[in-house]
């Protein structure tokens, strides 16, 4: 009697309304609810649920992922272990379910990798049964074909670039997938779903293909690539309630925890990893702190938080008055930085 | 989550991105540090306000020549909806990326400069909105405070604009008339004390009252094949399922389709997203559906009711925009992308081009450039399944990509 009836109710409601309630009360309140009465239905009715529930961005970037499944031979999804991938891997299986997804994992690393990312990324690859690539920042380095940055702001960001460009060579990926947003940076804002490169990686800002309706265009000649960003139209604060929503596991960087840090230009610096850079007068202390991107290690900046769970971090998220970016030391050198590198072939 | 997006559309000067900068700044979506950024530039520039423009303009070349050229995507949101802003350029040469960005859109605001008036940018970026079938519309009287807030201006302009409005082929659009200035942020956000005669909504809260109704037409339903699911495992041995979106109407279980291009009929048997089945799937959901019968149905295929089929034709005529550098001629072949299909294409007639002030059109072309819009018919080398653009937003419309380049060179809608 009582699950008919909540079922009912719950039929009958908008999902407009579902979003407006949740603002405007305790939210961790309204999730908790939402997730028994799931719970409720699926019991009920472990065969069929009624009508879907839209989520226009979640439905959109599974249209993409199957538009690059389709249109290409040697697609690949970039993963860093950061928040954005992680979340990409959900909606790549729920686009192919019940197959695997149909393409491996790159993991393009720095050697400059939080240690709790890349536990996180094994673990995750062999729950998928998908094909992990690894090539590293290092060998590039060892190569010869990059030189080191040195100094204060020395970080291996700019010099994935080349050990990326010379993987999709190695295995002639066509495509690859990121979990760049447009609302990270401005640069990023005018980049289009399908995002097509030449032979040499590079971007060309002013010649892009137009993106009409729904409609993909992933015609390329041989030796280009596309960069696909399924979760172009997607906000930080949409990714982090969304993690919240479906309950995905993220590494442990991402929530409050206490760790060695020093200050330099307003930044909170990890003391903890030997390749953040530190000077001897800067001062080391213990924090409370939280990453909100697990980017290279000595360009990404921690922010001082208490929040330590998903509820929390959403929360914080949505009071948030720095952008995610704003922790990024990277964009900071020039307001053209991000344009700049994108050019290069920078994701 | 309920997400609006909203193309905007204006002249070199008339305060676009200041209007953006200001629904930002007055939503409070600005972060502090790029609100540092603006005005540090703003203050490096000299200029005694600050520069909204700057959140919008990301691109070095526009920095420089302090305009827009491409489509940006702007973000913020209210408790309310998530917004999505397409930000697309007003400037006579890039009527592409004005389609481009209502091609996505649900809402558009159409700004005027209060000097100015009605020019014919304004008339452009109306018949685009109208061509588009955007079904909200704002007319958004920018720089009110430079005609001391004046009703009588204010009204001049809107019977001007009127008078555009008994030309439009799509009646149905609703438009709406605001007085704003976007520098002082009236209207925008805030409710007006400069403009106590204007008793309507501000911009912000016509937007927060628009439901679904208002913005998408309800149609049949329509779904487009992207990828078989094989998954050929122990557990789903025999799984075939039919993976694509929802347009124009909802699918259940039980439903009796057909399967075009081979007009097999099966019924649906269930409905997968991830790993749940439902019972029915509503519009625009990205779904997995297994049929009754084995059918064979590939990419590019489509399922519909029955009952309710498409038109199936080799031979049609569109409206196009063009957006290539290289021009489109009688005679020529292009791909032609229907949904996620695609089949070879003939310009077989040029009926005509419409004048770029949109007084008429010209028919003597054979031939169309870059940013045109003309009446084209097509023969395909095979039967594609489509709806009128009037009919079905998603099912009318395509993209001609030009096989040398590889480019998306245009855009049609079916009539």
């Amino acid at each position: 009697m009582r699950i008919a009836y909540i079922k009912n109710k719950l039929l009958t409601i908008d999902e407009s309304f579902v979003f407006r309630v949740k603002y405007q009360t305790n939210n961790s309140i309204l999730s908790t609810i939402e997730s028994e009465i799931d719970t409720v239905l699926s019991v009920e009715h472990s065969e069929v649920l009624g009508a879907l529930r839209n989520n226009d961005l979640e439905n959109e970037a599974i249209y993409i992922f199957r538009e690059v499944a389709a249109q290409f031979e040697r697609p690949v999804l970039l993963f860093s272990g950061g928040k954005d991938s992680i979340t990409l891997v959900r909606l790549a299986q729920k686009a192919f379910f019940p197959a695997k997804i149909p393409f491996p994992l790159l993991h393009i690393d720095t050697g400059h990798n939080f240690p709790e990312t890349i536990a996180f990324r094994d673990k995750l690859v062999k729950e998928l049964g998908v094909e992990l690539i690894v090539r590293n920042v290092q060998d590039s380095i060892d190569q010869g074909k990059v030189v080191e940055e040195s100094g204060k702001y020395a970080s291996r960001n700019t010099l994935q670039t080349t050990t990326l460009l010379d993987a999709i060579e190695e295995f002639k990926f066509d495509a690859c997938i990121g979990g760049a947003r447009r609302d990270e940076e401005k640069a990023r804002a005018k980049e289009r779903v399908f995002s097509v490169r030449d032979d040499f990686g590079q971007w060309d800002e002013k010649n892009q293909r137009p993106e009409v309706f729904d409609m993909l265009n992933g015609q390329i000649e041989l030796g280009q690539n596309v960069r696909v960003f399924p979760i172009s139209n997607w906000t930080e604060l949409d990714v982090w309630s969304y993690i919240q929503k479906e309950n995905i596991e993220i590494p442990s960087i991402y929530f409050a925890h206490k760790r060695k840090i020093f200050l330099r230009d307003g930044f909170i610096w990890s003391a903890e990893d030997d390749v953040v850079f530190r000077a001897e007068d800067e001062v080391v202390e213990e924090r409370m702190v939280r990453f909100r991107t697990v980017g290279d290690m000595s360009c990404t900046a921690a922010v001082l938080s208490e929040a330590d769970t998903i509820e929390k971090v959403v929360g914080e998220i949505r009071e948030s008055k720095i952008s995610e970016r704003g922790a990024r030391i990277d964009d900071k050198r020039s307001e053209a930085a991000m344009e700049k590198r994108k050019q290069q072939g920078y994701f | 989550m309920e997400v609006l997006k909203i193309a905007t559309a204006g002249s070199v000067d008339d305060g676009k991105s200041t209007l953006i900068g200001r629904l930002l700044y007055d939503t409070k979506s600005l972060t502090d540090d790029k609100l540092e950024a603006i005005e540090k530039t703003s203050k490096q520039k000299g200029y005694d306000y600050l520069d909204f423009s700057l959140v919008t303009d990301g691109l070095v070349a526009e920095r420089e020549q302090g305009i827009t050229i491409d489509v940006a995507h702007i973000y913020f949101s209210t408790p309310n909806k998530s917004y999505i802003i397409a930000d697309t350029p007003g400037h006579v040469e890039y009527t592409r990326n004005m389609v481009t960005g209502a091609s996505t859109s649900q809402a558009a605001i159409i700004l005027i400069d209060a000097r100015k008036g009605v020019i014919e940018q304004t008339n452009r970026h109306f018949f685009i909105n109208n061509l588009l079938r955007i079904k909200d519309v704002i007319v958004a009287v920018n720089k009110m405070d430079l005609v001391d807030f004046s009703e009588a201006r204010y009204q001049e302009i809107k019977s001007d604009f009127e008078e555009l409005m008994g030309k439009r082929d799509y009646q149905d659009q609703k438009i709406t008339f605001i007085p704003v200035s976007a520098l002082k942020g009236d209207n925008v956000v805030n409710r007006s004390e400069n403009m106590t005669w204007y008793k309507g909504q501000t911009l912000l809260e016509h937007f927060e009252a628009l439901d679904k109704e208002d913005v998408y037409n309800v149609g049949t339903p329509r779904f487009p094949v992207q990828y078989v699911i094989r998954p050929k495992t122990e557990e789903f041995h025999d799984f075939r399922g039919f993976a694509g979106k929802v347009y124009g109407g909802e699918l259940s279980v039980g439903d009796e389709v057909v399967v075009l291009p081979s007009m097999t009929k099966s019924r649906i048997k269930e409905i997968y997203f991830y790993d749940k089945k439902y019972q029915t799937a509503t519009r625009r959901s990205s779904v997995t559906i297994t049929l009754e019968d084995e059918v064979n149905v590939s990419r590019g295929d489509m399922l519909v009711k029955v009952g309710d089929l498409p038109t199936v034709n080799k031979e049609f005529t569109a409206t196009i925009s063009w957006m290539d550098s290289q021009n489109l001629n009688l005679g020529n072949k292009y791909v032609l992308q229907h949904g996620v299909n695609k089949v070879l294409a003939k310009v077989e007639n040029i009926h005509h081009k419409i004048e770029p002030d949109y007084s008429g059109v010209d028919e003597s072309v054979n031939s169309l450039a870059m940013n045109d819009i003309a009446l084209v018919t097509f023969r395909l080398n095979k039967p594609i399944f489509y709806d009128t653009f009037k009919e079905h937003r998603t099912n009318g419309s395509f993209i001609l990509i030009d096989n040398q380049t590889n480019n998306t060179a245009g855009v049609g809608f079916i009539e």
